[in-house]
């Protein structure tokens, strides 16, 4: 890759108990890029997702974040998390905040903002995952869709470098499915770097620079979408491919 | 039936021992206002102790917890009250009254705050960690706020019972309402003024446990 | 004497201990006859009132829940007091005893009505449409469909409110019953020695904490089962 990472990842590691659900992952991620981690259920790829925001304690290994290693306890953990926004498979919003409440919280507490300037940043926001018109609404108002928008407008307002995405589609109805997507490729076409674990195979296909495939805690093989798909080098990546019917 | 109006509800000695039972009052309202504060702050910061990530610490906290609750409130007043002394610690009545109701309400609180942290899901305080919100942050403007709303019926239904239970710093003689009523009776041999401190527990409680009872009923129909 | 003998000799002290320990004993036994005497008698009238509240006849039920208002909302020794010296005014003595068995008793007995009412009225109405569908008289869905599963959820709540409540039996003190406190306070008065009071203090710790920690564990066990 030439262009400059934002985030590498070296030999992580990470157990459960006895359970070692991460054997030493290595991912480079450059900027603007996006890249897709496929595998199948208990492959480790939301842990690893989860530890480049150290909502998961990795045990062994560097994750480095613009050159800083953000598993150093020493590390200003919560400077870094504003930088790296993520959204999870259940949305996560908070069901006592409106919508507008959700996006200003940490841009007022975090950032500090003014009640003013946060407010202006979370309609910007709101416009670019279009639902301005829902700004007064509460969570349990909008539908799955909507939620998890707003959950990425949430994590877009506190103008992060990386985006991470946690089966974003997996808890919506299909008919849903099509928003969120549509949002997320908006962001890669304005040039946000973003790691994304996901089950929609079209998606990667159309929109990804790069897919990894996990499998029992190790990367089994990378490559751009038109080799993993059409041609993969594993047995293993095969048989998966197989499964989800792709 | 004129014999038990005479004995119960006897409106002339009710009128003779009003100027008595109103201090009485104000000093059960005076109480209120000390233990119901304390209470209810010293259960947070009971519940706070418990998310403690040091095992041993947390179980400390349950010990306190479960310690308190077990102990009849009168019991620990009367060990508070006159077991003290023994140690050379002399503590007036009003003081004892808050110790005694500052360890029995926050276990009791702190159990009612502890359910409710406990019924917000990891996602909430993750989403808000990933926003960077610090930890202290996330308690206060995330968890806390949906935790108080989800366990409000308990918090209120527990508010009742220590007005309630203030009735009992008569034992140690402070001159509270049930005190003060029942020095009347003792006075005028008639047990029209424990009547009279009986309605007038009525008239402060019973439209907080009705409306908490429609407050119930609205949430169960949601 | 050093400070911890000191400590040992005022609230610990072994003699005193031997000495009062039968007397507390006594106590022991009259707390838990009357706790037994309550919960009995208290929960069966929950039971019967709740049941009665159901056929939604209006008189009754505006007696029923002024009833349990009222119990609900006066504290219970301000019930010992007014009934123990009150009622000989008018020529009914009873023993203190029977004075908090029946004032605590109505007390949980109010607290059990409204907990049962309220899980009656959580089971979906098609629960009552399907059992008088197939011909089940009133009294049968209420006692073979809809009590089976409102009992479930009252568990945790009636466990509480039952600790709470047993826990009153130490108004007892108050109008002279000879329950564990009063053993123990009436000992402190004749030893000029806080060492019963402090035997009295663990013997109520020692009943309490085990049904303390039972009621903490059926309510994580209910709550994980309705989840």
């Amino acid at each position: 890759m030439s262009v400059p990472a934002i985030i590498k990842i070296i030999d992580l590691h990470k157990s459960f108990g006895n359970l070692e659900v991460l054997k030493g992952i290595d991912v480079t991620l450059g900027e603007s890029e996006l890249v897709f981690i496929l595998g199948p259920s208990g492959s480790g790829k939301s842990t690893l997702l989860r530890c480049c925001n150290r909502l998961e304690q990795a045990q062994r290994g560097q994750i480095l974040f613009d050159g800083t290693d953000i598993l150093k306890p020493d590390t200003e953990i919560n400077a870094i998390r504003q930088q790296i926004g993520m959204v999870f498979q259940s949305f996560n919003l908070y069901p006592h905040l409106s919508v507008l409440g959700n996006i200003c919280l940490a841009l007022r507490k975090v950032k500090k903002f003014s009640k003013k300037q946060a407010r202006e940043i979370a309609f910007h926001q709101l416009e670019r995952v279009g639902l301005v018109d829902k700004s007064d609404n509460f969570p349990s108002e909008l539908s799955g869709g909507q939620q998890q928008r707003v959950a990425i407008a949430r994590a877009l307002a506190l103008d992060p470098k990386v985006m991470l995405f946690d089966e974003p589609t997996s808890a919506l109805d299909p008919e849903l499915v099509g928003d969120v997507l549509g949002v997320m490729k908006d962001l890669k076409n304005s040039g946000m770097t973003m790691l994304v674990v996901s089950h929609e195979m079209r998606f990667a296909r159309s929109a990804a620079d790069r897919i990894i495939f996990m499998d029992g805690g190790n990367i089994v093989e990378e490559g751009p979408p038109e080799q993993m798909f059409d041609n993969p080098q594993h047995q293993r990546t095969r048989s998966f491919l197989q499964q989800v019917g792709y | 039936m004129d014999q038990i109006i005479d004995q119960f509800f006897n409106f002339k000695i009710m009128l003779e021992a009003w100027p008595i039972m109103w201090r009485g009052l104000m000093m059960t309202l005076l109480i209120c206002a000390a233990v119901i504060p304390l209470g209810l702050i010293g259960g947070l910061l009971v519940a706070l102790a418990g998310t403690s990530s040091t095992t041993w610490f947390r179980w400390l906290v349950i010990v306190y917890i479960d310690l308190f609750r077990a102990i009849p409130p009168l019991v620990l007043l009367i060990l508070i009250y006159s077991g003290l002394p023994f140690a050379g610690i002399r503590l007036s009545p009003f003081t004892a009254v808050c110790l005694a109701f500052f360890l029995n309400n926050s276990a009791y609180f702190g159990e009612v705050y502890r359910a409710g942290i406990e019924s917000i899901g990891e996602g909430q305080s993750e989403a808000a960690r990933s926003t960077g919100l610090t930890q202290i942050q996330t308690m206060a403007y995330v968890v806390l706020p949906q935790a108080v709303r989800n366990v409000l019926p308990d918090l209120i239904s527990n508010t009742i019972e220590v007005v309630k239970l203030t009735s009992l710093a008569s034992v140690v003689a402070l001159p509270e309402l049930l005190y003060s009523s029942d020095m009347a009776r003792s006075l005028t041999y008639n047990a029209s003024p424990i009547v009279m401190a009986a309605l007038l527990y009525l008239i402060i409680l019973l439209p907080a446990v009705r409306a908490l009872t429609r407050f119930e009923q609205k949430l169960a129909a949601q | 004497m050093s400070a911890w003998e000191r400590f040992l000799h005022t609230f610990f002290n072994r003699d005193v201990i031997i000495q009062y320990l039968p007397d507390i004993g006594k106590g022991f036994i009259v707390t838990c006859e009357l706790a037994i005497l309550v919960v009995i008698s208290g929960i069966a009238m929950g039971f019967i009132l709740a049941m009665v509240r159901a056929y939604q006849i209006l008189p009754v039920n505006l007696i029923i829940v002024g009833f349990v208002d009222v119990l609900r909302s006066l504290p219970p020794l301000v019930l010992v007091l007014l009934f123990y010296f009150g009622l000989p005014n008018i020529g009914v003595v009873l023993s203190g005893f029977v004075v908090l068995w029946l004032v605590l008793a109505a007390v949980l007995a109010a607290f059990a009505e409204e907990i049962i009412w309220a899980g009656i009225t959580s089971i979906n109405k098609g629960q009552w449409e399907a059992a008088r569908s197939t011909g089940l008289g009133m009294t049968q869905t209420l006692v073979y469909v809809i009590l089976p599963q409102a009992i479930r959820m009252t568990i945790p709540p009636m466990t509480n409110r039952t600790i709470a409540i047993t826990k009153n039996t130490a108004l007892g003190t108050v109008i002279g019953v000879g329950e564990i406190l009063n053993q123990a306070t009436t000992a402190q008065s004749f030893s000029s020695n806080a060492s019963p009071l402090m035997v009295g203090a663990i013997v109520y710790v020692l009943l309490f904490v085990p049904i303390v920690v039972l009621g903490r564990w059926i309510e994580t066990r209910f709550a994980w089962k309705n989840a």
